[in-house]
């Protein structure tokens, strides 16, 4: 018997989602990013109830959360950023705009800080690379960033 | 009402394709968002309807508009931001363009102007010929596939088609390989933005010639834009009758799903991107079989790359012969090269085989975006070597460059100044391929870490010789125990740095390095 309120909304969304993609085992990782996409994250509660809707086993659907960079199973910061870390970035100064966003921001790349307002990701290649270095905001790709034009995308402020 | 084209792809939006766009129809102009031509140093390309054809302003930035639109821009030529005609830009005009030919003239998402520009003539002549007559053609044209392993796209094909003949209800599949990982390549991108229906037109084509009515573009997670794009796209293709049963009453079925990767570089890898497609954690599978006899679901598939199947197209209007007659020896066509990184003129250029790194970087590319002397060149991906600027010219087709050591995979071309680290890109190589790794072998999943640690140890300086011999013996094993070209390749990049850079390893490993070429 769930009594917390928060948690049945939250399944009968992962049941929902399942069904939406004809609880397919081959819709796996659609049905993951659409929850992740709503949620934020893969709530723990979501690996039973996909398994049963999918007929996999739950270790199935923990492997496949774990073995794609994408997806988390902790709730993502209020603001995240993903760094561009590849090579054309990296030949632009990438490996120095990481250092400079870390001190400016207090946090470490690809580590969630608790109570931080803010969580840096690395992402291999955003295809931008003529325009290196390059960042995700928010769905959104930015091209020949520096550490002040990323205060400024935080911001909101885009031009 | 003045017609004004901007681009709407991932390289102009990130500079502030959007804002412009916006600007100009405030100020009344009929905006057309077009794809993009691909030179991203001249983003945010404005071009201008006028008589004489488009007139192209740029590097256009959002607050440059309102100075535009106050100077008569169809008649701009005073404007520090004038072009002259789009199609006379140097840059342009010295390329070959074949595969993107399209790129940034049209609308990518309407049919009408795709069919308006050459689109579907290429099926409409592959549905006259039949399969057969297909592969052949697409043997004829020497086309080999653009995904990095350059493998002949016609054998492929004929491999699917002859498979299982006896079953012929069976599913067959094509899927398109649109997880451009490589970093430093972004020609699949630029495709999908700027000239989606050419690779779909291939698609279907290849569907056709193997016998399969289903399809699947598997595109990066890292791609929002394209998805967008390609979703769009899709419907649209569906609408008018260019996807799904009766293909423009030619009588070819097709239908086209679009899935969405989940960040994982291995899943580029054709036999990981099937496990990843069935909803699977991406791990390679062992060959044979070959997934053109048993690939997606088991069943007989084709997997391309998306400059591949966009290529397919334009050998049906104009002819094997013709795709043929350019590049040299066993590399035929154009290629889509990419400049990247530490480049002054960054962007897409399509020349045929046989052009040199030296006209790509300096003619092209004016050299790098720095200003500084170029301290290396890394030339197909994070799987390719490191050269140094003596290298750039070296012809570029697949069997001359790979004589050099090197690779030209998916075309991906990375600048780097004197200012670059080389034991950093040593150390990131087996980081990538550590941090990649589906995991499947020893050499790869854990000879990628003790790589990184010694090279951190021979950074240090810490017994440099005994390290270096570890080194090498860690090559040979994961270059000859790798299931996947992702462990056995890695050791290439580091290799080409310690030879090409010793100094940026210590004075123990340039003493070794020159001792043992001396
Ligand atoms: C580690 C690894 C990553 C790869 N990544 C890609 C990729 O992102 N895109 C691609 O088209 N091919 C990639 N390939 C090559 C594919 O395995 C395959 O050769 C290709 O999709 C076949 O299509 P093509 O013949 O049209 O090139 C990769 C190969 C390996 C070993
Ligand atoms: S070489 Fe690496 S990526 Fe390839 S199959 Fe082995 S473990 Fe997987
Ligand atoms: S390498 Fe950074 S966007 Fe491609």
């Amino acid at each position: 018997m769930a009594t917390n309120l928060d948690i049945n909304p939250a399944l009968q969304f992962v049941k929902d989602t399942c069904s939406v993609h004809g609880n397919a085992p081959e819709k796996l990782l659609e049905i993951l990013h659409d929850i992740q996409n709503a949620k934020g994250y893969i709530p723990n509660i979501a690996y039973v109830a996909i398994a049963n809707a999918l007929n996999l086993s739950r270790a199935e659907v923990y492997g496949v959360v774990s073995f794609y960079h994408d997806f988390r199973q902790t709730p993502p910061a209020q603001k995240t950023i993903k760094l561009c870390m590849a090579e054309a970035c990296q030949s632009v100064g990438a490996r120095e705009l990481r250092a400079e966003l870390e001190a400016e921001f207090g946090v470490e790349i690809d580590i969630k800080i608790p109570d931080s307002e803010i969580e840096i990701g690395t992402v291999f290649c955003l295809g931008n690379c003529a325009l290196g270095p390059a960042v995700l905001v928010g769905g959104q790709v930015y091209g020949r960033v520096d550490a002040q034009r990323v205060k400024d995308i935080l911001k909101g402020d885009n031009a | 009402m003045r017609k004004i084209y901007i681009p709407r792809d991932t390289a102009s939006v990130s500079i502030g394709a959007d804002v412009v766009a916006r600007k100009f129809a405030d100020a009344g102009f009929t905006v057309v968002r077009t794809g993009s031509r691909g030179a991203a140093w001249l983003e945010v390309l404005v071009e201008i309807e006028t008589p004489k054809g488009r007139i192209g302003y740029g590097p256009v930035q959002p607050r440059d508009v309102e100075n535009l639109i106050q100077c008569d821009i169809s008649n701009g030529e005073a404007h520090p931001l004038y072009l002259g005609p789009v199609e006379e830009i140097e840059y342009f005009q010295k390329q070959t363009r074949i595969t993107f030919a399209r790129a940034g003239v049209i609308d990518p998402l309407s049919v009408e102007d795709f069919l308006a520009h050459g689109g579907f003539q290429g099926l409409k002549k592959a549905a006259e010929l039949g399969p057969k007559e297909i592969v052949k053609t697409v043997l004829d044209s020497g086309l080999r596939g653009r995904g990095g392993a350059g493998f002949p796209t016609g054998i492929k094909w004929q491999t699917a088609l002859d498979a299982s003949p006896k079953q012929k209800c069976e599913q067959k599949y094509v899927v398109c390989n649109a997880d451009e990982g490589d970093g430093g390549t972004f020609s699949d991108r630029l495709l999908m933005e700027s000239d989606p229906f050419a690779l779909i037109e291939g698609m279907i084509i290849c569907g056709y010639a193997i016998g399969a009515t289903k399809g699947y573009i598997y595109l990066r997670s890292e791609y929002p834009l394209t998805k967008d794009i390609l979703t769009t796209v899709i419907a649209n293709g569906y609408r008018s009758g260019w996807l799904g049963k009766d293909i423009g009453g030619l009588g070819v079925d097709f239908d086209l799903e679009l899935r969405i990767g989940a960040g994982a570089y291995i899943c580029g890898e054709e036999t990981s991107l099937l496990d990843s497609l069935e909803g699977k954690r991406g791990m390679v599978r062992a060959k044979p079989p070959l997934p053109a006899i048993a690939g997606l679901f088991g069943k007989p598939t084709i997997i391309n790359n998306v400059i591949t199947l966009a290529s397919v197209p334009d050998i049906f209007v104009n002819g094997a012969q013709s795709y043929a007659a350019h590049g040299v020896a066993r590399s035929r066509g154009t290629l889509p090269f990419q400049l990247a990184g530490n480049v002054k003129r960054g962007g897409l250029v399509e020349v045929p085989f046989g052009t040199t790194l030296r006209e790509l970087i300096e003619g092209f590319g004016g050299g790098t975006y720095s200003g500084r002397p170029i301290k290396a060149v890394q030339v197909g991906g994070p799987l390719g070597s490191y050269l140094p600027p003596e290298s750039l010219d070296v012809v570029l087709d697949y069997e001359a460059f790979d004589a050099i050591g090197g690779a030209i995979g998916h075309g991906g071309i990375v600048v780097f100044d004197d200012s670059a680290d080389m034991g950093q890109q040593a150390r990131f190589a087996f980081e990538f391929c550590e941090l990649e790794s589906c995991g499947k072998c020893t050499p790869c999943r854990i000879g990628s870490v003790r790589g990184k640690e010694t090279i951190d140890k021979i950074l240090a300086g810490e017994n440099p010789h005994e390290n270096l011999a570890l080194l090498e013996d860690l090559f040979e094993t994961m270059e000859l125990g790798s299931l996947c070209a992702m462990g056995g390749l890695t050791p290439k990049p580091v290799r080409s740095l310690l030879k090409h850079f010793p100094q940026d390893f210590g004075e123990a490993v340039m003493c070794a390095k020159q001792g043992a070429e001396g």
